[in-house]
């Protein structure tokens, strides 16, 4: 069973130190961002029972919390998670068309992931970047104006970065 | 050129340091309320400044605060709203990415008014790197004596925290993100009791969107009843607006609501007009979920005046002709949009943003997803415009927070002023599936039904 490094148990504490005696339950979103950084991209239910058993609330707590947010990936995902923004301020600048050229380019069906592990196709709800349409989240941060051209750039990026992190 | 207070110098060259902000005049407004000023007296020019919340809302801010309960030896809290996911808002992403020292000089002011001594700001989750920008901001404040203890000498702590959600439209109403930041699901609380005197772990708490934090700073310094004095009526100071849409310059615009909204369209200064050369077909003026108007309701009022960017003037005719200033997200739709497509984009998200705890919005909102999907599909019946309609009806004014309205106006809004060209999916489906019903009368003053019919 995996476990936090000492420096990331800091950052728990650190957390849990901002809130009132017993309060420590509001640590719960920050800390499954962590563990989901952490323990590769997802949140197993070992992850989720290890993260009750931090903060000393039952599992359940845990559970009805990551089954509600979306940022929070269930099942295993690819290294690179494309999450591709699909309401309307995205639509009326092409985001329909994005996301199909992303499932051809990768073959893949939105919620799939590429048989090599690198890339997961999501689609979202409004992610704020309405005037910098059509877009997506890759990682941490966002990619916006999107273009063919533009994601051809981006796989192409993430292919070279995950063969240089190996 | 309008006056303006929150982004005068968001573009002066690092601005996002607090060398930059202080040289320019940053934090002059810690130093007149704390030093000058008791609590009671800053809440008194937030009061007279007629500020409105900038969420959406536009409940009157100085009223807000003077609801906080203050019971003794009861730690009282301030939470800053940067959990902004109404489509087509993306101001206080530019706010706090460009000039986050504005947010945290507005939350000490605000801090000391409420007396809160741990100050949350709870940020959507997806705005991961803005966290680092903001938690920089905060760390540099401190440094330099702002954050802390005993801040400038006056006895007053603070510490600001800031908390990300974890994406969830819903932690944007008040007490969902209360719920949040407890490590909970964003389930809406029923009110009463309301936060201003039960909210963040059971004490007395104010929650306020980012915006209207940034505002107190431009009040204090010039003092609540010069602020009052721009803009019109009831519509009081700056707001900032998010264009979207098919505009030529989207972006983020702060305007001082004595503007029409012709001019916020087509001037060069704001949207620059419609992109490609194309019509103003519609536009959703306050983020999706404030009604649709066509282009024809939207430049004038029913009386004939020009309409203006303020509340009062945005609602005029309520909504049978009018619709709202809301959050300030301005989507633009040209005259090659199709009306239904976008309404089931904005359908599809309220269904997949809803908290699931009251039926009718849980329900309800699922039933629109579907029967929209029919319609744009080219499966749908005459009855389902009637049933939207029905189902919209019964969504709006039974849950325990406004999600339900926020996704039933759209939809009725959208049926309301476009029924012929849903009508037209359902008669010529095949049709619909080639092309879009266009421009048709929505941009004329008489309802000449020129659209293609086949």
């Amino acid at each position: 069973m995996a476990q936090f490094s000492a420096e990331k148990l800091n950052k728990v504490n650190e957390i849990i130190a901002r809130y009132p005696a017993g309060k420590q339950k509001s640590a719960l979103i920050p800390v499954l961002h962590i563990a989901q950084e952490e323990f590769g991209g997802w949140l197993s239910s070992e992850t989720m029972d290890y993260v009750a058993s931090l903060l000393n609330i039952e599992p359940i707590e845990v559970y009805e919390v990551a089954t509600f947010y979306s940022m929070y990936n269930l099942k295993p995902v690819g290294k690179y998670v494309f999450e591709v923004c699909q309401t309307g301020p995205c639509m009326l600048n092409g985001s329909d068309d994005i996301i199909e050229y992303i499932k051809s380019k990768l073959g893949i069906k939105v919620g799939e992931t590429t048989a090599d592990g690198l890339f997961t196709l999501k689609t979202v709800e409004c992610l704020g970047a309405c005037g910098y349409a059509p877009m997506m989240q890759l990682g941490k941060h966002y990619r916006e104006h999107l273009t063919k051209e533009k994601i051809d750039a981006i796989i192409t990026e993430c292919e070279r970065n995950a063969v240089t992190n190996n | 050129m309008g006056r303006k207070l929150l982004l005068e110098k968001a573009h002066v060259p690092g601005i996002r340091s607090y060398e930059v902000y202080r040289r320019e005049g940053g934090y002059r407004s810690v130093e007149k309320a704390l030093k000058t000023m008791s609590p009671d007296q800053v809440t008194e020019e937030v009061k007279k400044s007629g500020l409105r919340g900038r969420g959406g809302a536009g409940f009157p801010a100085g009223m807000k605060w003077s609801f906080l309960a203050k019971p003794e030896g009861v730690p009282r809290y301030l939470v800053c709203n940067a959990d902004e996911s109404e489509p087509g808002t993306f101001k206080d992403r530019y706010l706090m990415e460009f000039i986050p020292h504005l947010l945290v000089e507005g939350l000490i002011v605000s801090s000391y008014a409420l007396g809160s001594n741990k100050t949350f700001i709870y940020i959507r989750g997806e705005y991961a790197w803005i966290v680092d920008i903001l938690e920089q901001a905060i760390a540099e404040a401190k440094n330099n004596g702002f954050l802390g203890k005993n801040i400038l000498g006056t006895g007053f702590d603070l510490e600001i925290y800031v908390q990300r959600g974890a994406g969830a439209y819903i932690c944007g109403e008040e007490t969902a993100l209360l719920e949040s930041l407890e490590g909970k699901r964003g389930n809406p609380r029923i009110k009463p009791p309301f936060p201003a005197v039960k909210g963040l772990w059971d004490s007395p708490t104010v929650v306020n969107n980012v915006e209207t934090i940034a505002a107190v700073v431009p009040i204090i310094n010039i003092t609540g009843e010069e602020y009052a004095k721009i803009g019109v009526g009831k519509s009081t100071g700056t707001k900032l607006i998010s264009a979207c849409g098919n505009i030529n310059k989207p972006g983020v615009y702060e305007i001082d609501m004595t503007i029409s909204v012709e001019e916020f369209i087509y001037s060069d200064e704001y949207c620059g007009g419609i992109a490609h050369g194309k019509k103003l077909k519609a536009c959703i003026p306050g983020g999706s979920s404030v009604p649709i108007l066509p282009a024809n309701m939207l430049l004038k009022t029913a009386k004939g005046e020009n309409r203006m960017m303020n509340y009062e003037s945005l609602s005029d005719g309520g909504f049978a002709t009018g619709t709202m200033m809301g959050s300030g997200g301005f989507i633009v739709l040209d005259e090659d949009q199709c009306v239904v497509r976008h309404t089931l984009t904005l359908a599809r998200f309220y269904r997949h943003e809803s908290c699931g705890q009251c039926s009718p919005c849980r329900e309800g909102t699922g039933w629109m997803e579907k029967i929209l999907k029919n319609i744009e599909y080219g499966k749908g019946k005459k009855s389902d415009i009637d049933l939207l309609w029905d189902i919209q009806r019964k969504i709006e004014g039974n849950t325990i927070c406004p999600l339900g309205d926020a996704a039933a106006w759209p939809v009725a809004a959208a049926i309301r002023h476009f029924r012929d060209e849903f009508e037209w999916h359902v008669q010529y489906p095949n049709a619909a599936q080639n092309r879009n019903y266009g421009l048709a009368h929505y941009a004329d003053p008489l309802p000449v039904a020129s659209a293609p019919k086949a």
